[in-house]
């Protein structure tokens, strides 16, 4: 059939809504907010693609999943044939299904979106994904041994990649997580109501059944080295994949008061350590009844969700630039407003005031306005002189970023470095350091998953280059 | 899972265990710590290693029993296993060969963290004068292992039931005066907050540079919460990787104390909700 003679679509303007937990019920637990589509609606969302010769969704996605295949078997109903297809290229789409920032990538570019709704393609993504592991992944197929040992340092989403791809190419892998669970940032941070814990084990499993061996407790930098790992304990190749787990402050006066967390520590406590089913779990999380979250992107929309559902009554963005900048997803942002976070835009501290047992008590804040754009694009906020004011709060959370934790990179001979501690690896995920790579956040600075993902891939291939060649 | 091999209990509060974990055994150095779980729903706490075979691949801590978890560790046996045991973690000690006496003083449970560090400071050739000191008699452990470990050993009580009344500072005042500051290059103290307090006021009159060991709250201990972070000389320092020794007259000590306290009320809580599953009928925590 030639292009003329296809009879012309009927294109449903609107994507099918997501269903999701009432926000005012929401707000209150930790269950997954966004339920997921049904088999109908991905179908009825699925025929509303335009099936682009040109794939421009596909050139927005940054490992190229192939969009419009993929969603064309759903649209028959195929939905093996499209969780393969996505698998392709994702090695993680449960996980990317929830999390990407679709406005920013593939859906962006979708035709459709132009005049209409883009198409819901990580909405689609994510159906394939839970389908495929409510009737039970197939395990893959593991290729001959290949004698070679290949150490993964790091659990997130790109030592995840990294492993799964390296086992199944033969190669005998070893994951070393400092963390007591394996699954990085996926587990430690980003809560449960967005991506439930369950979803992020699944995958880890799936890695012990192609033969990954993994060690949690084991801070790569401490009881070893990369260094003694390659020349003491055998591997022939190592990916780092430590990510970026230092928190930043602010350096205002107040910030070690009683009251004052880095959202590491406020998400860490309560998502890994489970401090929101205290006492039953030991781990305890302590807050005010008015929380500032400090920060405009995932985390800290993370922190001021989570805050609600830990029982604060008031919970606060605090963002220098106004809502445009947001950089956070835009669901996420929306799911906030909805739950009842408040937004204080185009304002900044100054100063966390404490009481005399050294309890926050209040926060001192400047009101910014936007002047002209900086490196980033983005305007830069300016503050305007005398706009101080007092904030009543009593419990701060600071999520303005994170760095790369030094523990491998100050321990690791010859590894070169940028200016802010960040590993410097090339397009294939090599080092300076021979038999050496590295990706996500540890090379990016706080990035995204699906970027993660996408690096291991890379340096799995690049390390099985390394590797057959030696 | 991390087996326990051996079980000394000191007294009612204070025990010892030595577990199986042979990957922290192989590496760790004086002035590191580790981080455990019990179980599944247990939380990270952060005790220092007292001592360590390396061919064995074992691991000793000794912990005095202050809230839901330690009580809870002071309950299992011989045999039982531990969920997770991470470490070595944290900087170890500065070992070196100073010129003159050092003195390591350890209070209370703190007896246990300073003898490995004391025990390499001998080895590594400097005369090591240690003070011990606890509340009472019975509360007092690891005379002998510190008698070994030092070259001198000092022994005092707060209440006098043992050896001599008065507390470690009293001790070692008269030290300094005996041996004169000058030839007294290093202080290292270890115990409790104000005990560690109380030494390092004394050392500033006297200008002598003093170590201590902080125990700020902790959760990954792998510098990614900030939650054990501290003031030292105006700069904020997380204990778990910067430390945890660092010069006691630099640190902040109220707000340290302040944040030790953050989570008293919960700490309180768990320890009520805390009901003891050895089916010995023990009661629990009380
Ligand atoms: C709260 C929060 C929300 C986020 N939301 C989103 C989102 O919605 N969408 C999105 O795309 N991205 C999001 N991100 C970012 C995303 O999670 C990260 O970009 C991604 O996880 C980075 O992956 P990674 O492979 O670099 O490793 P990470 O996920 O950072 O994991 C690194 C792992 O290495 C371990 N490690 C560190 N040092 C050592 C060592 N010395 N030895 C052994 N192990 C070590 C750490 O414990 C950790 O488990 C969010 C991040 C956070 C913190
Ligand atoms: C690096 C480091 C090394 C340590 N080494 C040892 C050790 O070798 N032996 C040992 O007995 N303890 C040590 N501690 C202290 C130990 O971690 C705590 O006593 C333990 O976490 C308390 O847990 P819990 O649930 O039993 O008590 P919780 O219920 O958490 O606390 C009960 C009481 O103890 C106080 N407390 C809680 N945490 C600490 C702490 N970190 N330091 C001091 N007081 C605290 C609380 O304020 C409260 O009053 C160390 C701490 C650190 C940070
Ligand atoms: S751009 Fe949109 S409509 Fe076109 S193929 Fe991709 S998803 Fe379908
Ligand atoms: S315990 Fe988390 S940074 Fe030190």
């Amino acid at each position: 059939m030639t292009d003329a003679k296809k009879p012309k679509k009927e294109i449903k303007p609107v994507k099918n809504p997501m269903p999701a937990q009432d926000p005012l019920v929401r707000a209150k637990n930790f269950n997954e907010v966004a339920t997921g589509y049904t088999m109908e609606t991905v179908i009825d969302e699925a025929k509303r693609c335009l099936q682009c010769k040109k794939e421009p969704c596909r050139q927005g996605c940054p490992v190229e999943v192939d969009i419009p295949a993929f969603i064309g078997l759903v649209a028959e109903g195929n939905f093996a044939g499209a969780i393969s297809k996505i698998k392709e290229k994702n090695a993680l789409p449960a996980v990317c299904g929830r999390v990407c920032p679709q406005e920013a990538q593939c859906e962006k570019y979708c035709t459709l979106g132009k005049k209409h709704d883009s198409v819901g393609i990580g909405r689609i993504e994510r159906f394939c994904a839970d389908w495929e592991l409510s009737t039970g992944v197939k395990v893959p197929e593991v290729a001959p041994p290949t004698g070679k040992r290949v150490a993964i340092v790091g659990s997130g989403p790109g030592g995840l990649t990294c492993a799964a791809d390296l086992a199944k190419l033969g190669h005998q892998v070893t994951m070393f997580e400092a963390l007591h669970v394996a699954g990085g940032v996926l587990m430690y941070g980003i809560p449960e109501f967005r991506l439930p814990k369950a979803v992020v084990q699944a995958e880890v499993d799936n890695l012990r059944k192609i033969g990954v061996q993994i060690e949690v407790n084991s801070v790569v930098g401490k009881f070893t080295t990369v260094d003694a790992l390659m020349e003491e304990e055998g591997f022939d190749a190592v990916y780092i994949g430590t990510g970026a787990g230092l928190p930043y402050f602010m350096n205002i006066p107040g910030e070690n008061a009683c009251g004052v967390y880095s959202a590491n520590e406020f998400l860490t406590r309560t998502n890994l350590m489970k401090a929101y089913q205290f006492p039953d779990y030991d781990t305890p999380i302590k807050l005010g009844k008015k929380v500032a979250v400090l920060g405009g992107g995932n985390v800290a929309m993370d922190s001021a969700r989570t805050a609600l559902r830990l029982g604060a009554e008031e919970s606060w963005i605090v963002y220098r630039r106004s809502h445009e900048e947001l950089p956070a997803r835009k669901e996420e942002a929306e799911h906030a407003e909805e739950e009842g976070v408040k937004f204080a835009l185009l304002t900044s501290p100054t100063e966390i005031i404490q009481n005399e047992d050294g309890w926050v008590t209040g926060m001192k804040c400047l009101k910014y306005e936007l002047g002209e754009p900086d490196d980033s694009g983005r305007r830069r906020p300016v503050p305007i002189e005398g706009s101080e004011f007092l904030m009543d709060i009593d419990t701060v959370v600071v999520a303005i970023g994170q760095g790369p934790n030094p523990l491998v990179p100050r321990t690791t001979k010859g590894l070169e470095l940028t200016k802010r501690g960040n590993i410097v690896a090339d397009e294939k995920a090599a080092t300076s350091k021979p038999g050496v790579y590295a990706g996500g956040d540890v090379v990016t600075g706080a990035a995204t998953v699906i970027l993660a993902m996408g690096a291991g891939r890379t340096a799995a291939n690049s390390i099985h280059e390394y590797l057959s060649s030696k | 899972m991390f087996k326990i091999l051996e079980k000394r209990v000191f007294s009612p509060i204070i025990k010892e265990l030595v577990v199986d974990a042979p990957k922290v055994a192989k590496s760790c150095k004086a002035g590191q710590f580790i981080i455990l779980r019990i179980q599944e729903e247990g939380e990270r706490i952060p005790l220092t290693i007292a001592d360590y075979d390396r061919e064995k691949g074992t691991i000793t801590i000794v912990f005095q029993e202050v809230g839901k978890s330690t009580t809870q560790l002071g309950q299992m046996e011989v045999g039982d296993y531990l969920k997770d045991f991470v470490g070595p973690l944290g900087e170890p000690s500065h070992i070196e060969k100073f010129d003159g006496t050092v003195v390591v003083v350890g209070g209370g449970v703190g007896i246990a963290p300073v003898h490995p560090i004391a025990r390499d400071l001998k080895e590594a050739g400097n005369h090591v004068i240690g003070i011990i000191g606890s509340r009472s008699g019975d509360l007092l452990f690891w005379e002998d292992k510190m008698r070994a470990a030092c070259s001198e050993l000092l022994v005092t009580t707060d209440d006098g039931s043992y050896v001599r009344k008065g507390f470690v500072t009293d001790v070692m005042k008269e030290i300094i005066e005996a041996k004169g500051k000058e030839n007294i290059p290093m202080v290292l103290a270890i115990g409790p907050q104000p005990m560690m307090r109380a030494v390092c006021n004394l050392t500033k009159d006297y200008g002598i540079k003093t170590i201590v060991s902080l125990n700020a709250t902790m959760v990954d201990g792998t510098g990614m919460c900030g939650c054990c972070r501290v003031s030292i000389a105006g700069s904020t320092k997380f204990v778990c990787v910067d430390g945890p020794e660092f010069d006691g007259h630099d640190v902040d000590w109220l707000e340290l104390g302040r944040r030790g306290g953050i989570f008293r009320d919960k700490e309180q809580q768990a320890m009520e909700h805390h009901e003891c599953k050895c089916g010995s009928g023990c009661g629990g925590a009380k």
